[in-house]
């Protein structure tokens, strides 16, 4: 089903009908110009999918952009500050893209067909970006966030829910994997790839097809505790898995309107993914390697492992002097480690050298006011949690 | 120094004394645990008694766990994850049904369908409730003071525990009209206190439930109200009072618990049952196992319930003859069976609609209090009720590692069931008896129940007694009632975890705060022996 664009100033996903009638709330959050379903029932459910059996989640809203041509290859090495160079086909690669001052626009995910056809998927609108960041080279980018239809299947039982579905020998599938699977006569891009730490996959399909997949896909999974998974419940899986989301944790570069809040990946923790080595310049190569060799990052982005039960949200971070040296830019409590956790950014060395004495001064809402909570923080790996099913292969089956 | 000592030997290796054992394991004590089963577990146990379907065939639900307990220990590193409930149901022989739904919205719609009042009166009852729970959480981590003795620590506890009932910060204070409440709470019956509030039958009786579960006393007794609460105190990541599953059953609590201990370096001993403290110049200094094995401990916790402890391990030489007879007394008394049951398929329950998120959590089917207190008649004669209340529920809807998909796992929790049996006790017989009842009064809400039956196991209190070693299997080692709990628990005078026996301690949900694979009792008594050994602690337990 082509998506109309003349009625409704928010566009419905081609899952809408279905996403619509699962919904018992009729909550709906704007992504990206669509609506996609907040929460479907409650999100402790939602969220319990994921952990427990297989959450399915809308992702047509994500930008989808398509990169195409003979330097399809060197433009997304050119492009991201990951060395790209051996990447291979089929493969899945996690990504940042910086401006030309090293700051960072967004993460996201690049896939890579062969070398000469790349998408990429990611949070903001970079169309633009992607375009005039291409000139010179001999590429063609399309928008394809309309005209390829996505799903998110998440949770331990998602490998047994695909396969039953008809993704045959799924399970050898590495993470960062994907291939293409026909099934009943339609090709469909299969991704072990995620937003929730966990065993999960991605599914990219033609948007005609989309009604029928998700029928049949509730259908596979009927007896793995299968379940819509709306955006509330993707906000807690992605803390706990510890990834950082755009224009919550730091400000896209493109989006930043105080040039203050603009965020080099050092000081959101992606400094992994800055690869100087990289036979190509890429983007933002030059100011991120002064910044390096200067030692001038200002800020680090950490977990924080939070005492007591009530959620951070928002705190403002404090060393033992009563001193702020910092926010927490998410926080949740959560349901599986039972652990009281946050991602905060702080002012270096607090965060890094300075680890011990930090609080979050925690304003819990009781009933119209709010009592004023200290709590010690430990500083933790950001990733919180990681359990085993998702990096195994063959992944988890239920028979 | 003998063979085969240890820092700490802890006795019974269900979830009280593994909560014990690790929280002094990871404080740096050489801890041993024996236990007389081959599985560990104790009453939280995941056990495949049928092929390719495992039971929780004791325990099978889960919110009295304490986080802090969870998170103090880390236990979602060894696979706890706990699946909260979808809802919860009454089904009614018109046809109709009365549910509770994980959405309080959803649950006032579905009152409002048996009254329009009620479901108003609900938010009332609501907020009561969690009043009462509000007052009694922190209490559950606290050792409870001797209210006779007048040492700093009693005079200071008794100060904190009653500054909780008071407390500004939790709960704004509260006035002698709250004050009033609580006392009344914790003495009325669950009847008494649901009249207060509702008038339709089928709100009240489902309500109700929780406040018999597992008590020998029905829902005209007095004290049955805290029962309730003892249920409903607990919580599923702050949504107090809800109940869920642990996933791949009750058993993953204790596995997960066994991980932590071993990691910190503590070990366990199944086949190895104690049949005796030793004691030396009145001390207790070690345990002598069935099989003949001794082992030698500065500190002795014992994990099993008060009568078994005091009773039958510890002589009765080497305690006072007053303490003796206040065990003597303990009220333990047994009330429930259990049905674990293997099916083929998803049972039709046709009074819930399908799909309906009612039917995902506990089901039921006793329609007045009347009903139920009928019910409790039978027990007193001791007869199985013939119009039991049952909560079951099938925990394979929402947990896809009980049994292969499709195939289900029940659990049905049967009340009452005596453990004296009238008219010459159990037997093999009387017990298939019981269980071909409880499969009948199931059918007839289930047209498809009886054909998808695989295999079942009965469980009577007798079975709860000899094999898990619940004293006439109560489920919460000991009557949740006034006199036999907090500082009344297991006996006034001995509420602190320590016994009359110098160096032998008791962790068992015959302590204070009680009953329920809650894990405080454990990890209070662990609090303890550690500031006996001045062993100095961080954690949510000091």
């Amino acid at each position: 089903m082509a998506i109309d664009l003349r009625y409704s100033a928010l566009k419905k996903t081609p899952f809408h009908s279905r996403t619509s009638l699962a919904s018992r709330t009729n909550h709906w959050y704007t992504w990206n110009g669509f609506t996609v379903p907040t929460e479907y029932s409650t999100v402790e459910l939602e969220y319990t999918a994921a952990r427990n059996g297989t959450s399915v989640m809308d992702l047509t809203p994500m930008g989808k952009y398509e990169i195409t041509g003979e330097e399809a290859h060197a433009f997304s090495d050119y492009l991201v500050t990951r060395d790209l160079s051996e990447m291979k086909d089929n493969t899945v690669a996690y990504i940042i893209w910086c401006n030309e001052d090293g700051k960072v626009i967004d993460d996201g995910t690049i896939f890579k067909y062969s070398s000469n056809k790349f998408m990429l998927c990611c949070a903001v609108k970079i169309y633009n970006w992607l375009n005039d960041s291409a000139e010179g080279f001999n590429v063609k980018i399309e928008d394809v966030t309309d005209t390829i239809a996505a799903l998110s299947l998440q949770g331990p039982t998602s490998c047994s829910t695909l396969k039953n579905y008809g993704a045959i020998g799924l399970e050898s599938l590495a993470p960062f994997e994907m291939k293409e699977f026909n099934i009943d006569g339609n090709n469909v891009l299969i991704s072990r790839t995620g937003f929730t730490g966990d065993l999960g996959y991605e599914l990219w399909i033609d948007p005609k097809n989309a009604e029928a997949t998700w029928d049949a896909i509730f259908d596979a999974g009927k007896h793995l505790k299968i379940r819509p998974f709306g955006m509330n419940a993707l906000e807690m899986t992605r803390i706990e898995a510890g990834f950082i989301q755009t224009n919550t944790d730091f400000m896209a570069a493109e989006d930043a309107l105080r040039p203050v809040r603009m965020r080099s990946p050092y000081e959101i923790g992606m400094g992994w993914l800055v690869h100087f080595k990289k036979k190509n310049y890429f983007i933002g190569k030059k100011a991120l390697k002064k910044e390096k060799e200067m030692g001038s990052t200002e800020r680090c982005l950490v977990g924080l492992d939070i005492d007591g039960d009530k959620p951070a949200h928002g705190s403002v971070i404090y060393n033992s002097k009563k001193e702020d040296i910092g926010i927490v830019t998410a926080a949740m409590w959560s349901p599986t480690m039972k652990r009281n956790v946050a991602l905060a950014s702080l002012r270096r060395p607090y965060g890094i050298k300075i680890k011990d004495n930090i609080f979050a001064e925690i304003y819990h809402p009781e009933e119209i006011e709010y009592r004023k909570i200290w709590a010690k923080c430990k500083v933790v790996k950001r990733q919180f949690y990681s359990p085993e099913r998702r990096n195994k292969v063959p992944a988890d089956l239920y028979e | 120094m003998p063979k085969n000592t240890h820092d700490i030997i802890v006795v019974g290796a269900g979830h009280n004394g593994l909560t014990a054992a690790s929280y002094m394991a990871k404080a740096g004590l050489d801890v041993l645990v024996l236990e007389k089963n081959e599985w560990i577990g104790g009453a939280a146990v995941s056990r495949e008694l049928y092929p390719g379907w495992k039971y929780s065939n004791c325990s099978y639900v889960c919110s009295l766990l304490r986080p802090e307990i969870m998170r103090d220990l880390e236990l979602y590193k060894y696979g706890l994850q706990i699946i909260p409930y979808e809802g919860s149901a009454t089904m009614m022989r018109n046809g109709d049904y009365y549910a509770h739904y994980h959405d309080h919205d959803m649950t006032i719609n579905a009152i409002r369908r048996h009254s329009h009042k009620d479901a108003e009166a609900y938010e009332r009852y609501s907020r009561d409730v969690l009043r009462q729970c509000k007052i009694i959480k922190p209490l559950l981590k606290m050792t409870p003071p001797d209210l006779t003795s007048f040492k700093p620590k009693d005079i200071f506890g008794a100060l904190e525990f009653a500054k909780h009932f008071a407390a500004k910060d939790e709960l704004g204070g509260l006035s002698e009209k709250e004050i009033y409440d609580t006392i009344r709470f914790y003495t009325m019956s669950i009847r008494d206190y649901l009249d207060e509030y509702f008038e339709s039958e089928i709100t009240k009786a489902h309500l109700a439930g929780s406040a018999i579960i597992g008590t020998a006393l029905g829902p005209c007794s007095p004290g049955s109200a805290y029962v309730l609460l003892h249920h409903y105190m607990g919580e599923v990541d702050g949504s107090v009072g809800s109940w869920g599953y642990s996933r791949g059953g009750m058993g993953s609590i204790t596995k997960a618990m066994m991980g932590c201990l071993e990691d910190y370096g503590g070990e366990v001993k199944p086949n190895s049952e104690v049949s005796n403290v030793i004691v030396k110049n009145g001390r207790a200094i070690g345990v002598a196992t069935t099989n003949g094995n001794e082992y030698y401990a500065k500190k002795i916790v014992s994990n099993l319930d008060a009568k078994r402890t005091f009773l039958k391990i510890t002589e009765e030489k080497a305690l006072p003859g007053e303490f003796v007879e206040r065990i003597k007394n303990f009220k333990i008394r047994g009330s429930s069976g259990k049905l674990n049951i293997a099916l083929d398929g998803l049972p039709d329950f046709p009074c819930i609609p399908e799909g309906d998120p009612g039917g995902g959590g506990d089901m039921h089917f006793t329609e007045t209090i009347e009903e139920m207190e009928g019910a409790y008649d039978d027990w007193k004669r001791g007869q199985w009720s013939r119009n039991p209340y049952v909560d079951m529920c099938i925990p394979s809807k929402s947990d896809p590692t009980m049994a292969a998909p499709g195939k289900h796992y029940m659990s049905v929790f049967i009340q009452y069931v005596p453990f004296n049996l009238a008219n010459g006790g159990w037997n093999e017989e009387r017990k298939q008896e019981f269980g071909r009842h409880i499969v009948d009064c199931i059918s007839e809400f289930s047209p498809n129940f009886k054909d998808l039956i695989n295999h079942y196991e009965v469980r009577t209190p007798k079975d709860l007694d000899s094999e898990v070693g619940l004293t006439e299997g109560n489920i919460f080692q000991g009557e949740l009632t006034m006199d036999q709990l907090m500082f009344n628990r297991p006996v006034p005078g001995y509420a602190q975890y320590r016994t009359p026996l110098k160096n032998m301690y008791i962790c068992s949900s015959s302590t204070h705060p009680g009953g329920g694979v809650m894990g405080a009792p454990g990890a209070n008594a662990a609090r303890e022996v550690l500031i006996d050994m001045k062993i100095p602690q961080k954690g949510n337990y000091y």
